[in-house]
């Protein structure tokens, strides 16, 4: 009887400890969501990816779609080259484009898919030829600060 | 050239005693498959080491949960980025604190009564005992112990971090007033399930190897005084402490290296 509701203690402990990695990876990790569901690949070329990390999502109209799988950089036309896998029940127009975009004002980076309008849609392999890079806060600042010393330069050139 | 021999002495000890210990440990694997063969002794054990650690894992997973929580809602309101708070609790948990606080609570609560219980056999001549009747208490003492400490460490730190995160819950959408769905889905959005809880999960386990080995070599090496089971328990507890510390470095150096 002793050695039996050992065991049943046993059982119970080995049982608790599954039921807390089941909820650990289906409530607190991403295993429900992305992991079965057949995927396809695409890829898109970016002159800056800024801060895009590998298994950042793909979004179009903010709904995920996909995840970035890998990114390279290609040594010729020195672009970043990204690879997607979309799932397949999703299939964008040819004509679609890419943008990088940031959740937030400083939260992680995303791609997000606009839909174009072309008949045809694009199959596995296919290079997404409209992107537009993300933006790097250095850049817009600098671009502002240009615009506002010209506006300077200006008002100072009416006043003469 | 008393000094000289003095280092040479010291040296010589260091190496030998690794030297006993890695030999102690093959011994050890090389007993388990016997173990696994009369696996009523693990379960015996697993109850020993695993049942009877769980009151103090679970109440020490929930405190940290909620303070975790807490502590990091203040940090995180600051940027206003509270919606984010039970990420955060949830990758330190599993992560870092849940195997490396499971491995330090584990190694104080139950290497250090492997190390009594066997050393006190050794005291009491029970192991010699075991040894004149042809037993190899190796198979028979240390095996079941050994794999009922590797099982019980997973699965005790995978409890921690459920246990953690359910705390956090309490303190962010209970008393703080977070979203329960932002709460949640932040969570599935930034935890990967391999790269995350898997890599915490591959941790326990080591660090269950090393606690458990490192228990039982020190009660089986042990003086068999009192004065002896009393330092061995000391020291399973400090080198299991500052081993599990350095390998959790290593582990964390190799997983989540930024690539």
């Amino acid at each position: 009887m002793a050695k039996k509701s050992i065991e049943t203690l046993v059982g119970l402990f080995v049982l608790m400890g599954i039921a807390a990695l089941l909820f650990v990876a289906l409530k607190a990790a991403n295993l429900a969501s992305f992991t079965n569901g057949q995927t396809y690949g695409l890829q898109a070329r970016f002159d800056n990816i800024g801060g895009l990390k590998v298994r950042a999502p793909v979004r179009s109209a903010g709904v995920v779609v996909g995840r970035v799988t890998s990114i390279k950089l290609d040594p010729k036309t020195y672009q970043g080259v990204v690879s997607l896998q979309i799932s397949s029940g999703v299939e964008f127009p040819k004509d679609s484009s890419a943008k990088i975009l940031t959740a937030g004002l400083l939260g992680d980076q995303y791609i997000g898919i606009d839909p174009g309008a072309d008949e045809k849609n694009f199959v596995a392999g296919d290079v997404i030829k409209q992107t537009q890079s993300a933006i790097v806060l250095e850049n817009l600042i600098g671009q502002m600060l240009l615009s506002k010393a010209g506006d300077a330069g200006n008002e100072n050139g009416d006043k003469k | 050239m008393n000094w000289l021999a003095a280092i040479g002495a010291w040296a010589l000890r260091g190496l030998g005693s690794w030297g006993r210990s890695a030999l102690f440990f093959v011994d050890l694997m090389a007993a388990l498959p016997a173990a696994l063969r009369r696996f009523g002794l693990v379960v015996s054990q697993i109850h020993a080491i695993g049942n009877r650690s769980l009151v103090i894992i679970l109440a020490s997973g929930m405190a940290v949960g909620f303070v975790l929580a807490l502590q990091m809602y203040y940090a995180l309101a600051t940027y206003g980025a509270a919606e984010s708070l039970g990420l955060v609790v949830n990758l330190s948990l599993v992560r870092e604190l849940g195997p490396v606080v499971t491995a330090l609570l584990f190694a104080g609560r139950a290497g250090t009564s492997l190390t009594a219980e066997i050393g006190l056999m050794k005291a009491g001549e029970q192991i010699a005992a075991l040894e004149l009747m042809a037993i190899d208490p190796r198979q028979r003492v240390l095996a079941p112990r050994f794999l009922a400490g590797a099982i019980s460490m997973p699965l005790l730190a995978i409890m921690f971090s459920g246990i953690g995160i359910s705390g956090a819950w309490v303190v962010a959408v209970g008393l703080i007033g977070i979203d329960p769905g932002n709460f949640w889905s932040i969570q599935q959005s930034g935890v990967d399930v391999w790269r995350d809880v898997g890599n915490g999960v591959i941790k326990s386990g080591v660090f269950g190897i090393i606690c458990t080995a490192v228990a039982l070599y020190q009660g089986y090496v042990t003086e068999a005084t009192p004065e002896g089971v009393a330092y061995a328990t000391t020291r399973t507890v400090v080198i299991s402490s500052l081993s599990v510390l350095g390998m959790d470095f290593i582990l964390t150096a190799l997983m989540f290296s930024t690539r």
